[in-house]
């Protein structure tokens, strides 16, 4: 039997004002082990924090019952105060009569009832609780950041600035991500590739950086602080390490008709290819369903023409492992299929085109080389037709949209509509809206430089139906405000396609154990005081795979997130939590039920040699918990046919106490 | 392979060739449409009267016999389809309806949206089969250029039907395709042709036909086909310049079973 001290807490009237703390405390003073039984106004301010120690002290408790907040608020505040007073912190108990009891009660006798039970149960758990000890783990002191758009490049950046060594990695041959695609950037209308890429550079350049393009994570184990990643590197049938970017493949390429991936297929590409001018790493890479050299061994022109000898045709896919103690997740973003869209003729109109494409239209790389040309018959459109939330804000239409708001699409439409009126005068512009939303610093004068200073039309309203009717789009749309019908014979049409998470972070998020919502974007610790960590530990997100961002928003975000990398990179050992399973080996039957649910894979099976009492020895195949892995979930306990897996802090004994003192 | 089959009251009169062509058809395909007894009228008009009961007790009962029978329920008329799918979903989603439909039937035991619910155009697709339906060609259409006219009723809404994209559909255009012919695909063959607004206000209804008929011709249509007999008057009453028959009229021409009928 422990000697219990109890702790009633009124947090103010937050728990005085449907709980009688004082009946709580004076009912509780006779539960079995107590010996000091107490309430208080505050017991989280320093005053309440000396009470406990001064009782813990006088009266030698061993263990102590805080009846209070909710343990997510203040468990680990009470465990501190207990081990300053010499006590092991596990020997805290909290029972929460605040979120679970006096909120929820509006009468002072049941709350009053409830808190008493609650009470009951925790101290009945206290005098069943063992001192427990964490266990330490080394830190691998690098970052591993998974995918290289500017959300991955920020994010490498400031963590190797401290001195961190990172890695990205990213799946397509060049980094730099959908910013390198964009034109210009709102609000104050700088070039995208301008700033994007000396950040490119310098994340080539630096020292404490490593970039493992065309490639892709395949396996991760391990926990934080300690992350085993096997990471595929895809044969590009290039040495990386040879190539000089000099372009005499791309240029020999016989296959040269392939659609161009970077400017959305508006234009073509050759078999071997370098995504863009300034992609990092410069290196060329061989599309493998394209080349006909590797498809069936007939043209090898561009291992000839190769003055550095870097094209090898039989290379492989390779696999490396690497540890690290941190990882970013930043896999960003793509545009919706606008395939059951098709009300806008998408898929029926070259000159049905979505904003990403209208990027790579007006950009000076592009396939236009900056004109604004109708991918159609390359004439100049007159009229153009932005269509906004196309399959954002769906509420009516998930299967078809998603129910969110795309954030990005109300400012850079407001660009395109902007740009187009500078720099075509005669061409009319009109913008179709449900709501234009603008927050941001300098993003309302921005949009509404738009409509003041270049004319733009906005209408408020959407479009219903794009008919493509000889060289002429016939939209037709209300407006709302007008409250009429409007025909509107268009050149364009450019639809603001709702973004989503890339295909590749539900695969990604399974690896990590990192939870998701429902529309695939990595859910944060908590929405407002950790948005950059994921609720699993060593695991960090960055950019538009947590929400829809722009890119000012994605930079902040990056750094944050680095921030926290550094922050746990500059540890040498972390303390783990001691509330984790552990198997009883007599007990253990070795049928492998465990191993099947755990999700972190952190039980084993080995062949152990038993003494038995006649002396004689015996092999059995028992269950062994790796406590580095191991997160203390508990399902392996309720699954072990035995009974030989229990969790510390939480055995079954302990557990069954309270259900006891519950129903007595 | 036999269905239940509920013809509806305009294909008995105005539409008689929708008819008897899906039925023939339908023999040459191997499949017996099996006429539901005594039915009624499907309720046609009063679609959108959603809290009306009655008008749609003659669909629930279509249906209960074909649940009675063990068979799929297939029907025609793009009216008809819309109304008996839409009644089957609310005998399953909407518990009031359902309850007050059964206590209105009063039956032995109560309809619980048990019934499987084709369109002609379904049961070619997802019963037969548009291979089999080719292998079974004696006539190609050999690439007459045909736009399919879904008309608004057919399709929509895209989650009670759930027959194909509404607005990108390829049931019709892959049957035109398994006959040999070249499907045309124009921008308003989804569009409403005016429907019943001819009534009230034939202009309006004029608009609204011709430009579904001018895009089709503009996008190089020789011939409309439809499913639905209101659209079928609609665009020949507007004064279409190029033929608007039933998609039955073309499967049987494919299939080598058209003859000379008088309407």
């Amino acid at each position: 039997m422990q000697r219990i001290g109890v702790f009633v807490c009124w947090c103010g009237s937050n728990i005085a004002g449907t709980v009688d703390v004082k009946a709580v405390a004076e009912a509780l003073k006779n539960e079995p082990g107590v010996v000091f039984s107490t309430n208080y106004q505050y017991m989280c301010s320093q005053a309440g924090q000396d009470m406990i120690k001064a009782a813990i002290a006088g009266h030698k408790l061993g263990g102590i019952v805080v009846c209070s907040c909710s343990p997510r608020m203040h468990e680990a505040t009470f465990r501190k105060t207990a081990s300053q007073a010499g006590i092991n912190p596990y020997m805290v108990e909290i029972a929460n009569i605040r979120e679970q009891c006096s909120w929820v009660h509006k009468d002072m006798a049941t709350g009053t009832e409830k808190a008493i039970i609650l009470g009951k149960a925790a101290v009945a758990k206290v005098n069943l609780n063992t001192p427990l000890t964490p266990g330490e783990s080394p830190v691998t002191k690098r970052a591993l950041v998974i995918g290289g758009g500017i959300a991955g490049i920020q994010t490498a950046l400031d963590i190797a600035d401290a001195g961190f060594p990172v890695d990205i990695v990213e799946t397509k041959p060049t980094i730099g991500g959908k910013m390198a695609q964009l034109d210009k950037t709102f609000p104050t209308l700088d070039c995208a590739a301008c700033i994007l890429t000396p950040k490119m550079v310098e994340v080539a350049q630096h020292e404490n950086i490593r970039i493992f393009s065309y490639s892709e994570v395949s396996e991760i184990k391990g926990f934080v602080g300690n992350f085993d990643v096997t990471i595929k590197r895809k044969a590009r049938y290039v040495k990386e390490d040879i190539c000089t970017g000099c372009g005499a493949c791309v240029e020999k390429c016989p296959m040269k008709k392939i659609p161009n991936e970077f400017n959305l297929g508006m234009d073509n590409r050759s078999a071997v290819y370098i995504p863009f001018a300034q992609a990092v790493p410069k290196v060329a890479t061989i599309d493998p369903n394209a080349c006909n050299m590797l498809k069936n061994g007939r043209c090898g022109i561009c291992a000839k023409v190769c003055t550095a000898g870097a094209i090898d045709y039989t290379q492989k896919d390779e696999y490396i492992e690497e540890k690290y103690g941190a990882i970013v997740a930043a896999t960003g973003f793509n545009p919706i299929s606008m395939d059951k869209f098709d009300e806008f003729a998408y898929s029926q109109s070259k000159d049905v085109i979505t904003s990403l494409e209208f990027e790579r239209l007006t950009n000076a790389a592009g396939p236009t080389a900056g004109k604004l040309l109708r991918p159609s018959d390359g004439k100049h459109p007159h009229t153009i037709v932005f269509v906004q939330c196309v399959g954002s804000r769906c509420s009516a239409c998930t299967e078809k949209g998603k129910e969110y708001c795309s954030k990005i699409c109300c400012m850079y439409t407001a660009k395109h509509a902007m740009l187009t009126r500078d720099k075509y005068p005669d061409t009319e512009v009109y913008v179709f809206y449900i709501d234009v939303r603008t927050p941001g610093k300098n993003f309302d004068e921005f949009y509404r430089r738009a409509v003041e200073e270049y004319g733009v039309n906005y209408i408020k309203g959407m479009v219903g139906k794009v008919t493509p009717e000889g060289s002429k789009l016939k939209v037709q749309a209300s407006d709302l405000i007008a409250n009429k019908q409007l025909h509107i014979d268009a050149d364009l049409v450019v639809l603001a396609a709702a973004i989503e998470p890339d295909k590749s972070a539900r695969p990604l998020a399974t690896m990590l154990t990192a939870s998701m919502d429902t529309n695939d974007f990595f859910t944060e610790a908590h929405p407002k005081l950790r948005p950059v960590e994921s609720p699993t530990a060593g695991v960090f997100l960055s950019g538009t795979c947590q929400g829809p961002k722009d890119i000012p928003e994605t930079v902040s975000q990056a750094g944050a997130a680095a921030s926290k990398v550094i922050g746990l990179l500059a540890k040498d050992k972390l303390t783990g939590n001691p509330c984790i399973a552990k198997s009883d080996e007599w007990m253990c039957n070795g049928c492998s039920s465990c191993g099947k649910v755990c999700a972190y894979g952190a039980i084993t099976y080995e062949e152990k040699e038993f003494r038995l009492p006649d002396r004689t020895t015996k092999i059995r195949r028992v269950a062994s918990v790796n406590p580095a892995v191991c997160q203390g979930c508990g399902a392996c306990t309720v699954t072990c046919p035995s009974g030989a897996m229990d969790l510390n802090g939480f055995t079954t004994t302990q557990i069954m106490a309270e259900v006891d003192a519950i129903c007595k | 392979m036999k269905v239940s089959y509920f013809p509806g009251c305009t294909l008995k009169n105005k539409a008689k060739v929708l008819d008897l062509y899906a039925r023939k058809s339908a023999e040459v395909l191997g499949v017996t449409l099996e006429e539901i007894d005594n039915w009624q009228c499907c309720g046609g008009v009063f679609t959108t009267a959603r809290d009306e009961v009655a008008t749609k007790l003659s669909s629930v009962r279509a249906l209960m016999a074909a649940r009675d029978s063990g068979q799929p329920l297939v029907t025609v008329c793009s009216a008809c389809h819309n109304v008996i799918k839409q009644t089957n979903n609310a005998m399953i989603s909407d518990a009031e309806f359902a309850d007050k439909a059964n206590r209105y039937l009063s039956c032995d035991s109560p309809y619980a949206g048990d019934a499987k619910v084709y369109h002609y155009l379904e049961m070619l697709r997802d019963l037969v089969g548009f291979d089999a339906l080719k292998e079974k060609v004696v006539n190609p259409l050999n690439g007459k250029k045909i736009a399919a006219y879904y008309g608004c009723l057919l399709l929509r809404p895209g989650s009670v039907m759930k027959m194909d994209d509404p607005e990108n559909p390829t049931i019709m255009e892959d049957m035109l395709r398994a006959l040999g012919g070249d499907a045309v695909i124009c921008g308003k063959r989804n569009e409403c042709c005016g429907g019943y607004i001819a009534m009230e206000s034939p202009t309006l209804a004029k608009k609204s036909s011709n430009s579904v008929v001018e895009n089709a011709i503009a996008a190089g249509a020789e011939m409309i086909i439809t499913a639905c007999p209101l659209c079928r008057y609609n665009l020949i009453k507007n004064g279409s310049p190029i033929p608007v028959v039933y998609f039955t009229e073309i499967l049987a021409e494919a299939l080598g079973i058209k003859e000379d009928i008088h309407e």
